[in-house]
């Protein structure tokens, strides 16, 4: 704080205050960051609106989403006009029965909802946070027994990076350091050899509203892959928007992992529309990296409401990108059921493995599937 | 006499910065003034393209410090990032003592094994060493989690122990530069050590005197209008937008085929100088040439 002591007393308020307006806006701006803009701060010009600007711009952000809500705070706080402080996602109206309250054991049974959400699925986002783990009693305790058996295995590949082992080829460091420590005799040759590392695992789940009896369970499943490789696997739900939930998914509890999940994700139960939703995911995460390579697992009943063009030049794409595509419907455990959404249609072609995912064996067999591919 | 150059504002950086061709804006010149007078390292995200990477080589030569590279990759382990012993030469010095009967003194013998000619300093050893410098982590997102971990140990205090040598402290902290291009979340951690900017692409104003910077040759006219059409490009939702590298990219090719301005026949014929995807190109091909050269 050397220089951030030169800077006056209500200039640090002013930034305290503004740093508070950036938390409620949802910038994670902390404490030692604010710090740095003191001392930012400190070595420009503190009458200059575009230093402040800056300063804070350059301390306070952690990437390109911050930016707008960065720039719309810094225009309210330092115009004078005080924001209105955004209504914090708890106090959120629930605006459907699914919405049961945290407090687990009070949930309302899911599947009866079903058809109603179905029905009120729509173009517009449903704006609103459910408690996933709002299941009855029973049906939570049973999926929880029967999850934590679960115990997926990831899937390999050949790795360049050589790491000692009793045979393969020669590794010239560790034999002469051995050398060295016997007095320079090589008397042993100790080796290398490549060893197979876990390849990457992206689950896209489709949390829609005609997907929502499945939503809970297809969460509950990418938990515990998460938890088998929380390095190598990352999660994404899809249904208006794309939302990145891998963070909330690597808390431990399932239960609060999956409440973690909940929160964040802000469209759920709303329309579908995977081809956009596919395009953002490999605009912004597939192409540059994540996809490349990896096992993508798509589960969705491939309800498309926008065009099943997009869809079908996204899916290519994306099997271009990945090492294997597996698609999981629910539905596909049913007696007589046939792909014949436009959704699925367009998606088929591009897909490797079709599976289902309405049960606990059809989870099993799905983690078998993706270890194999 | 370590520093000479060291701007006083981020101005003076800037113009500093522009005497060497490189045009920053005037959040990029902040940028690179506090991480300058703060210590800080310089995290720089954005499109590729956009110049990430030659700021490292621009601040290098605006501060006259030396410059050490490091390209991450998935894998890059800490030996490959700070240093690693000379085995070899190791064994040869053993064997010469022994062939010379100076072998006699044991304990002397391996000291003289861990003597520093014997050390092959990678990249951020050499930085430290030679501070003041400027360290360039290059794609840091490429590497994993666990060399994030590990830089962010490196980072925070600028020393490097090395057991059987002792510690290295740089007198001067490096400039470091991390670039990302996004293709992994870095961790908030290592994030919260630097300061953090954006580096979008260039207006067109400033991709123009980019463009008339970096390529003199090039008409006026000319440089316009591939900056115009550019930023067209930019518009299209491309599998991947065009960035100043590929403008200059299109520039030249242009040039180098007797160009003075951008006609639409030439500009279809050199698509592949900026356009990196077939579909991308397919999709530009279908529009009407105006869309593309016009503004």
């Amino acid at each position: 704080m050397a220089d951030g002591a030169v800077v006056e007393r209500d200039v640090v308020d002013t930034v305290l205050g503004f740093a508070r307006t950036l938390r409620h806006a949802g910038v994670g701006a902390s404490p030692d960051r604010v710090e740095a803009m003191l001392a930012a701060l400190g070595r420009l010009d503190v009458l200059d609106p575009s230093a402040v600007y800056w300063a804070g711009r350059l301390t306070l952000c952690s990437g390109p989403d911050d930016l707008d809500r960065y720039d719309t705070a810094f225009a309210a706080w330092f115009s004078g006009r005080r924001p209105r402080p955004a209504p914090a996602p708890a106090q959120a109206t629930p605006r459907l029965a699914a919405s049961a309250p945290l407090d687990p054991g009070t949930g309302e049974g899911d599947d009866s909802d079903a058809p109603d959400l179905a029905a009120r699925a729509s173009g517009d986002e449903v704006l609103r946070h459910r408690d996933v783990a709002g299941l009855t009693d029973a049906e939570r305790e049973h999926l929880r027994r029967l999850f934590a058996l679960l115990v997926p295995a990831a899937p390999m590949r050949p790795a360049r990076r050589r790491r000692p082992s009793a045979h393969g080829s020669v590794h010239p460091a560790r034999t002469v350091r051995r050398a060295l420590r016997d007095g320079g005799e090589i008397s042993r040759l100790l080796h290398r050899r490549a060893r197979p590392r876990p390849r990457r695992v992206v689950l896209l789940i489709d949390v829609s509203g005609s997907m929502t009896p499945y939503a809970d369970a297809l969460l509950r499943f990418a938990h515990a892959v998460v938890r088998a490789r929380p390095v190598s696997t990352e999660v994404f739900t899809i249904g208006t928007r794309l939302t990145r939930v891998t963070r909330e998914l690597r808390l431990r509890d399932p239960d609060r992992a999956l409440a973690a999940g909940g929160q964040a994700i802000p469209d759920w139960s709303g329309g579908t529309r995977l081809g956009e939703v596919l395009k953002a995911f490999l605009d912004r995460w597939g192409q540059r990296g994540t996809a490349r390579g990896a096992v993508v697992v798509v589960c969705s009943d491939g309800w498309e409401r926008g065009g099943a063009e997009l869809l079908a030049e996204q899916m290519a794409r994306l099997r271009r990108l990945a090492h294997a595509v597996v698609w999981v419907n629910p539905h596909k455990g049913r007696v007589g059921y046939e792909p014949l959404t436009g959704g699925m249609q367009a998606a088929l072609p591009s897909v490797d493995h079709f599976v289902a995912g309405h049960s606990m064996a059809a989870f099993e067999e799905l983690t078998g599937v993706i270890s194999r591919a | 006499m370590s520093e000479p150059t060291v701007p006083g504002s981020p101005d003076q950086l800037a113009a500093a910065l522009e005497a060497t061709g490189y045009l920053p804006d005037e959040g990029l010149a902040t940028a690179a003034y506090l991480a300058l007078v703060m210590h800080r390292p310089l995290f720089l995200e954005g499109e590729a393209g956009v110049g990430k990477t030659a700021l490292a080589h621009a601040l290098a030569q605006v501060t006259g410090r030396p410059i050490y590279r490091l390209q991450c990759y998935e894998g890059l382990e800490a030996s490959q990032a700070l240093y690693d012993w000379d085995f070899g030469r190791q064994l040869l010095h053993l064997r010469a003592a022994e062939a010379a009967h100076a072998a006699d003194d044991p304990e002397r013998l391996e000291a003289s094994l861990y003597d520093r000619r014997f050390l092959l300093a990678r990249p951020l050893l050499q930085a430290l060493e030679d501070s003041p410098s400027v360290l360039l982590i290059d794609e840091v997102d490429r590497a994993d989690d666990e060399f994030e971990a590990f830089l962010l140990e490196v980072l925070s205090d600028f020393t490097i122990s090395i057991p059987e040598l002792g510690t290295v402290r740089a007198q001067t902290p490096p400039l470091v530069v991390l670039t990302s291009n996004r293709t992994r979340e870095v961790h908030d951690a290592l994030k919260r050590r630097c300061l953090y900017h954006w580096l979008a692409h260039p207006d067109f104003d400033r991709e123009v005197a980019i463009l008339r910077r970096r390529l003199p040759e090039v008409t006026d006219q000319l440089a316009r209008e591939v900056a115009r059409a550019t930023a067209n490009l930019r518009t299209l939702d491309l599998l991947k937008p065009p960035g100043i590298a590929e403008a200059m990219d299109w520039a030249t090719a242009l040039h180098t085929l007797g160009a003075r301005d951008l006609d639409p026949d030439l500009a279809a014929r050199t698509l592949g100088a900026v356009l990196k995807y077939r579909e991308d190109t397919e999709r530009v091909r279908s529009l009407a040439p105006e869309a593309l050269v016009g503004g």
